[in-house]
C-alpha cells in the first residue's frame, strides 16, 4: 500500500456497492454486492447483457444515480451520501459525459453545445470560445464550429459530444455505448480518438459497450451479469500499455 | 451566469415568435387595459376638476326642485324662481356679491344657408364675471336691451364658426329659433368644456327677450351666486336655503323644494365616480393579467415537457437545479415583461386614442406604468416558478432517456 508506483491511489473505487429497485417481495437487484477499482489514465470496457447492471453502475459512477448500499470514492472521497446539487458539482468539474444518442442541444451550433459546460463552470466568454475551438480542434471538426447538429453527420456529432466531454479537462470520461449509432467504420473512428485522447491527454475512459470488436480497444474489460462482476481482465496485447501508463 | 440566462430565455423566447406572443397576449391585454383606464380616468378627472375651475370660483346654483337628485335631475313640480329671488339673495345675504339669472334651452340657429342647434342661455350682464367670461368682440347687454328685452344675442366662438366660419360676428343678424336676433357681441374663447359639452358653443341674450320670445314663461331655471372670498361655501349654502325656504313659506317639517349645488362638492362628487369606475375596470384588467399569467404557467409547462432532454443534457454537464430553475424562471419573466412592455406602449396608445376621442388631455401616470412593468414580473415569477420548479426537479437520468 506503501509502494505508490506499484500500487496508485486508485481513481475511483466502488466498495460493495448495490442498487435495489422495489420493495420487500418485489426487490430486483440491478447491482448486487459490486467492488470495482479503476486507476488514473485507465481505458474500461464495460460489457454484459441487457439487464446486468452496466448502466445502472455507468449512473451511479457518473453520479448522476446513488446507491442503495456501499460506498462510492471518487478521487480518494466518498461520494455515496452527496446530495443532487453537489452531484452536479461533481459532474461539473470532474466528469465528461458520452452518449449512444450523442445528446447535443440540437438548436444551437457545435461551438456552442461544446461552450455549455464552461457556461455553468462560469468561465468568461472569451476564455470560454478558446477552449471550446481548442476542443473543437482535438476532434478534428475546428472547421465545423458553426454547423447544427443537424448539419453534421452522425460521426461528426459524437466527435461534438466528446468534444463536450473533454473540454473542462476532466478527471474521467464516461462513455454509454459511444458507438451504439454509428456504423462500424465510423465506430472505429471514434474508438481511434478516445484511444488517442486517452493516451495523449491521460484521460481515463470508462466506456460501456455489448460489441466486443469496439471493446478491445480497451486495456481492460469489466463483465457484468446479473448485477455481479463475472470477469475483470486486462487484454493481453495492452498490458504492456497499460503498465507503461502506471 | 443570470445573463447567460437572460441571453438563453430571449433566443428561446424569439425562437417561437408566435407561440411566445399568443402567450403574452393575456398580459399585454391586462397591462394595456390597466394602462389606458387609468390614462383616460385621470385624463377625465383633470378635466372635471379644470370644467369647476372654469366655472369660476365661489360659485353656488340655486334650481327649484326636490334635493337629492344631482344637478338637473328629476321632474320639477316645485314652484319656479323668480328674479325677485335674484334680488332677494343679493340684498338679504351679505356673503353673496354677486347672482345672476339663467334659463336655457336648445333652439336652432340659422345664418344665411347654415344651421346649428345650440343652447341658447336668457340671462344679464352680471353673468359674464359669474361664470368667468370676457368679450373678445362687441360689447355687453345694455340696460334698456336687458329692461325691454331686445332681442340681441352674444355668441361663442365655436357657434360663429358653426354659422358663419371664423371672424367677427358682431353687427350681423341670425334667426334663433323664431325670432331674428342681432349680434352685438362674442366670448372670448376658453379651452374648457363643462362635463363634456363645449362651453364656447352657446348663444346669450337678454333674460327678458328669452323668456317672451324662446321659453314663453316667466321663470327662471337656474339662479348663479358668488359669494365673496373667505366666506366658506357650506355657511352660505346654510343661508340661502333658509332664506328660500321662508320665501317658499316652508314649514319645518316640509322638505325643501330647491337645491342648492356646490360646483366643487359635484366635481368631488364626479371624481370619486370616476375613481371608482377606474378601480372597477382594474379590477377587470387585474382578472386579465391572472389569466395571462396562467397562460403563461401552462406554456412554460409544455415548454418543460418539450425540452426535457435539453434539461437532461444539461443536468449531465453540471447544472445545479437552482440553475435549471433560474434558467426556466427567467424564460417566463422575460416572457412576461415582453408582454408587460407591449400593453404597456398598447394601452398608451390606447390611453391616447381614447383622450382624443373624449376631447379630454392625455395623462399618462409614470406611477402606473412602472407598476405595471413591476406588475409583470411578478406575474413571471409567481406562474414561472411552479414549471421551472418541475424542470429543474426533473431524474437527471429519467430527462436524458426522454425522446
Amino acid at each position: 500500500m506503501s509502494d505508490a508506483a506499484t500500487d496508485p491511489a486508485p481513481m475511483l473505487e466502488l466498495r460493495h456497492l448495490s442498487k435495489v429497485y422495489g420493495v420487500d417481495a418485489a426487490q430486483v437487484y440491478a447491482l448486487n454486492d459490486v467492488s470495482l477499482t479503476v486507476t488514473k489514465g485507465e481505458f474500461v470496457a464495460v460489457m454484459g447483457p441487457s439487464g446486468s447492471g452496466k448502466s445502472t453502475a455507468m449512473n451511479i459512477l457518473g453520479c448522476l444515480d446513488t446507491a442503495t448500499s456501499g460506498q462510492y470514492l471518487l478521487f480518494g472521497s466518498d461520494v455515496s451520501a452527496l446530495d443532487r446539487t453537489q452531484r452536479a458539482l461533481l459532474r461539473r468539474h470532474f466528469l465528461g459525459f458520452i452518449f449512444q444518442g450523442f445528446n447535443l442541444l440540437a438548436r444551437t451550433t457545435a461551438l456552442e453545445n461544446v461552450e455549455l459546460p464552461l457556461i455553468y463552470q462560469g468561465i468568461d466568454p472569451d476564455e470560454r470560445h478558446d477552449r471550446a475551438m481548442e476542443a473543437l480542434e482535438k476532434v478534428g471538426l475546428q472547421g465545423r464550429a458553426r454547423h447544427r447538429p443537424s448539419e453534421l453527420s452522425g460521426g461528426q456529432q459524437q466527435r461534438v459530444a466528446i468534444a463536450r466531454a473533454i473540454v473542462t479537462k476532466p478527471g474521467l470520461i464516461l462513455a454509454d455505448e459511444p458507438t451504439g449509432n454509428l456504423d462500424s467504420a465510423r465506430g472505429r473512428e471514434i474508438m481511434e480518438l478516445l484511444v488517442q485522447l486517452n493516451r495523449d491527454e491521460g484521460l481515463s475512459v470508462l466506456m460501456v459497450t455489448h460489441e466486443p470488436d469496439m471493446a478491445a480497444y480497451a486495456h481492460r474489460i469489466v463483465t457484468f451479469v446479473d448485477g455481479r462482476i463475472q470477469s475483470d481482465r486486462i487484454q493481453p496485447d495492452h498490458s504492456k500499455e497499460v503498465a507503461h501508463a502506471v | 451566469m443570470l445573463f447567460e440566462a437572460f441571453r438563453l430565455a430571449l433566443s428561446t423566447v424569439f425562437r417561437n415568435k408566435l407561440r411566445s406572443f399568443l402567450t403574452v397576449l393575456g398580459i399585454v391585454i391586462g397591462v394595456a387595459s390597466v394602462i389606458a383606464m387609468v390614462t383616460v380616468g385621470q385624463g377625465s378627472t383633470a378635466q372635471v376638476q379644470s370644467d369647476v375651475a372654469s366655472l369660476g370660483s365661489n360659485l353656488l346654483m340655486v334650481r327649484p326642485g326636490s334635493p337629492g337628485r344631482g344637478p338637473g335631475g328629476g321632474q320639477n313640480d316645485a314652484p319656479p324662481l323668480g328674479l325677485k329671488d335674484v334680488d332677494a339673495l343679493l340684498r338679504d345675504i351679505p356673503d353673496i356679491v354677486a347672482a345672476t339669472p339663467g334659463s336655457a334651452k336648445m333652439q336652432t340657429a340659422v345664418f344665411g344657408e347654415l344651421n346649428h342647434v345650440v343652447q341658447v342661455t336668457g340671462t344679464d350682464n352680471a353673468y359674464f364675471g359669474i361664470r368667468g367670461w370676457t368679450l373678445a368682440f362687441g360689447r355687453e347687454f345694455s340696460e334698456s336691451e336687458l329692461r325691454t328685452g331686445t332681442p340681441v344675442c352674444i355668441l361663442g366662438t365655436s357657434t360663429t364658426t358653426a354659422l358663419m366660419g371664423e371672424g367677427n360676428p358682431v353687427g350681423t343678424a341670425i334667426r334663433v329659433g323664431k325670432i331674428s336676433c342681432e349680434v352685438i357681441g362674442e366670448l372670448a374663447k376658453r379651452d374648457a368644456s363643462t362635463f363634456g359639452t363645449d362651453d364656447n358653443d352657446t348663444i346669450l341674450m337678454p333674460l327678458k327677450a328669452f323668456q317672451r320670445r324662446i321659453s314663453g314663461k316667466t321663470d327662471v331655471q337656474t339662479i348663479s351666486v358668488t359669494f365673496r372670498d373667505g366666506a366658506k361655501a357650506e355657511d352660505v349654502t346654510e343661508s340661502i336655503q333658509s332664506l328660500m325656504r321662508e320665501r317658499r313659506k316652508l314649514t319645518g317639517d316640509q322638505n325643501d323644494d330647491f337645491n342648492v349645488f356646490d360646483m366643487k362638492q359635484i366635481s368631488s362628487m364626479l371624481t370619486g365616480i370616476t375613481g371608482v369606475l377606474t378601480g372597477l375596470l382594474s379590477a377587470v384588467a387585474a382578472i386579465s393579467l391572472l389569466v395571462g399569467g396562467i397562460g403563461i404557467m401552462n406554456i412554460m409547462l409544455v415548454s418543460v415537457t418539450e425540452r426535457t432532454r435539453e434539461i437532461g443534457i444539461r443536468m449531465a454537464v453540471g447544472a445545479t437545479e437552482s440553475q435549471v430553475l433560474m434558467q426556466f424562471l427567467v424564460e417566463a419573466i422575460v416572457l412576461s415583461l415582453i408582454g408587460g412592455i407591449l400593453g404597456i406602449l398598447l394601452g398608451l396608445g390606447l390611453g391616447a386614442l381614447g383622450s382624443y376621442v373624449l376631447n379630454i388631455s392625455f395623462m399618462p401616470d409614470w406611477r402606473i406604468i412602472v407598476a405595471s412593468f413591476v406588475f409583470s414580473a411578478v406575474v413571471g415569477v409567481v406562474f414561472g416558478f411552479f414549471p421551472a420548479r418541475r424542470a429543474a426537479r426533473l431524474d437527471p437520468i429519467e430527462a436524458l432517456r426522454h425522446q
